[in-house]
């Protein structure tokens, strides 16, 4: 199945060492237009180092990372500084939330207009039409995310003020903005209460459907995961111990053994 | 209320026993006899204890109000006077009228050593703007920010005595040569934060003035540059009077242009994303701010402001050297955007003018001036942590009104 043409994000044994360790060890991975894939292990598996690795936060030790953008030429990105990548197209969240705390909500999300626009200091001293079209369409692009996620109420509240589920969601909105065509998602529903939880796998669900983006996504919420995920890659230890559909995976004796086991038993 | 009382006595009681070797025994060593001023006792116990009720009355006001809007019923409903100032129309157009008439009356009502004074104020105040933005806005604590100040009215001192170049000339060049110093500091210190940018920041400063003191020929060192030409205008002549008036309109002008061009900037995509920056480098980054540019600009446009001021200093003056760029320039310009409010431009132009007027006017304390300076900043940060006026943010309301329309 993920040989296919569409393939947007290819992960080719990649490796990343913090001096002596072996934070992810040869991981492959990849992710094809409007899947949801989920990246799931212990913790402590690296799969957050994983994620940093891919979206240029870390430089990995070994290993390739391709994007191929829908309508334009594959890249290698590897040692690519993290506002490149998410230029070329792919954004993310973080699993402690990394919200601009003293900004309004609306700002939050128009930061991440950022990269698709072009405004400059002279440009915004003079504020011509450019400028002004530009900051026009920001704004109205970032009301409409606002309004995907629900949080249009709250658009001028300053960001810290938002309820921990809210704040979740603006992350999203905002990574969104960047205009993506795929997302990647730290641990979405950490913290989240069960309805919250149900919502947020609504959203991600209708992100895929309505907009067009694929989601990788890494979680330990269960239930989210094999409710909402078309592949599960299942990381211990750095190494990639299995893949595959969500029946497998549920299946599989390795993953039981490494982290599955652990949750049925209690 | 009594129990206050009681606690401010044995405040008092305390001070008096603390200062009494200093205060009241005085040996005098050429009659060899010791002098007892009583008197000075009861001034200390009557000042502590006064200052020791203000004191706890002020505290405990402090705590009702913290209470009050944790318990939900805020200020909001009484907004702030300050705040209502700024967002009624109704309000602020007639006070920004009568502050404006004020400005234009102030030369020709006051004398030229008033009118002076004010001109420095002035300067201060776009210091002030231009570290706003480069602190305030962008996070980058500079704690050398009068090294471009320098450079500024340096520029001006030395191409003025070398090639005679007029006020005119030197004025861009002068703020283009800080803007360039700016990004010259800014690139080896992109990777730094916090402490270690505080800590290079102020290294930079203290370098730019040894050197200034030790390139005799170019700058003239510690006997610093003389008979800079005040600004000219169309080759007119001016007597010194005419002279500061005419300065004081030219720095009145640059204020009004620096408040402009600041305000425009905050509420632009390079202003959000200086924001953003200060609030979470690494979130900013993963959204696609190129983190070099951003930091780089912020430090240019900063340091542009400086470099404008050093020349309508170096003019003002007709004389630099230099002690006037000590690092007690960039803590007073510090201090000015600390207190005014970061991000805020009203409350960095009152800040400014509070901090640079005082002094001039109460010379009788000028002894203490440290002491009041560090009192009123423990001050600040205990009662306005977040400045005179806080920073107010852009609301975009109109749009929301239109998206919720289409939903209707």
């Amino acid at each position: 199945m993920p040989e296919t043409n569409n393939t947007l994000l290819e992960v080719k044994n990649l490796t990343m060492d913090f001096g002596g360790l072996r934070a992810v060890d040869a991981v492959s991975l990849n992710v094809c237009a409007g899947e949801i894939v989920a990246l799931i292990g212990p913790n402590g598996a690296g799969k957050t180092t994983f994620f940093n690795c891919v979206t240029g936060i870390y430089k990995p030790t070994k290993g390739d990372v391709l994007v191929h953008p829908p309508e334009k030429k594959s890249q290698k990105i590897n040692g690519f500084k993290s506002n490149r990548v998410t230029t070329i197209g792919m954004a993310r969240t973080f699993q402690n939330i990394r919200l601009f705390q003293n900004m309004t909500v609306l700002e939050n999300v128009m930061i991440g207009r950022h990269c698709r626009t072009t405004t400059n200091i002279v440009g915004a001293i003079l504020r011509g039409k450019k400028t002004k079209r530009q900051e026009r369409e920001t704004v109205e692009r970032s009301y409409e995310l606002l309004e995907k996620v629900g949080l249009i109420d709250d658009a001028d509240e300053f960001a810290k003020n938002l309820p921990y589920g809210a704040q979740r969601r603006l992350e999203i909105a905002r990574a969104m903005a960047t205009d993506p065509f795929l997302l990647l998602l730290d641990e979405p529903a950490a913290g989240m209460n069960p309805q919250e939880t149900k919502d947020l796998d609504e959203l991600i669900v209708r992100i895929r459907d309505t907009e067009k983006i694929a989601i990788l996504l890494i979680e330990h919420d269960m239930k989210l995961v094999m409710n909402i995920s078309d592949r599960i890659y299942v990381m211990e230890y750095g190494k990639e111990i299995a893949q595959g559909a969500p029946m497998d995976i549920r299946n599989n004796p390795k993953v039981i053994e490494a982290y599955l086991g652990e949750e049925t038993d209690a | 209320m009594v129990d206050n009382i009681k606690r401010s006595l044995l405040v008092a009681l305390w001070f008096v026993f603390l200062t009494f070797p200093l205060m009241v025994v005085k040996v005098n060593t050429l009659k060899s006899i010791v002098e007892w001023r009583w008197m000075n006792m009861l001034w200390v116990a009557i000042g502590a204890f006064a200052l020791s009720i203000v004191w706890r009355w002020a505290m405990a006001r402090r705590q009702l109000k913290s209470k009050k809007a944790e318990q939900g019923e805020d200020d909001s409903v009484k907004a702030g006077f300050a705040t209502r100032l700024m967002e009624d129309p109704k309000l602020y157009k007639p006070a920004l009228i009568v502050i404006a008439l004020a400005t234009i009356v102030f030369p020709l009502v006051v004398d030229i050593y008033q009118t002076n004074i004010m001109v420095l104020a002035l300067i201060f105040v776009v210091l002030g703007l231009g570290l706003n933005v480069t602190v305030g806005l962008a996070g980058l604590l500079d704690l050398g920010y009068v090294a471009f100040f320098a450079v500024g009215a340096y520029t001006y001192g030395v191409l003025n005595s070398f090639y005679d170049l007029g006020f005119w000339t030197c004025l861009p060049i002068g703020g283009l040569m800080g803007a360039l110093f700016g990004i010259a500091l800014g690139f080896p210190i992109l990777r730094l934060r916090g402490d270690y940018l505080a800590i290079v920041t102020l290294g930079f400063g203290s370098i730019a003035k040894i050197v200034i003191e030790n390139w005799e020929e170019v700058f003239n060192g510690a006997k610093g540059i003389a008979g800079i030409p005040r600004p000219g205008f169309f080759g007119a002549e001016m007597n010194i009077t005419s002279a500061t008036t005419y300065t004081y309109y030219l720095m009145i002008l640059m204020v009004v242009f620096a408040i402009f061009i600041t305000n425009r900037l905050k509420d632009s995509r390079i202003g959000r994303a200086w924001m953003a920056l200060r609030e979470d480098e690494i979130a900013c980054v993963a959204m696609g701010v190129d983190m070099a540019k951003t930091k780089l600009g912020a430090y240019a446009f900063g340091a542009f402001w400086a470099g404008l001021a050093g020349v309508i200093f170096a003019a003002r003056n007709t004389y630099i050297n230099p002690n006037s760029f000590t690092f007690m320039e960039s803590a007073l310009v510090l201090s000015i955007v600390v207190m005014g409010g970061m991000g805020s431009i009203i409350g960095v132009i009152i800040a400014a003018l509070v901090l640079i007027l005082m002094p001039e006017y109460l010379r009788a304390f000028s002894e203490y001036r440290m002491l009041m300076f560090g009192a009123v900043m423990v001050l600040m940060m205990i009662f306005r942590p977040e400045g005179l006026i806080a920073n107010v943010r852009r609301k975009y309301t109109g749009r929301k009104v239109t998206t919720e329309d289409a939903n209707a």
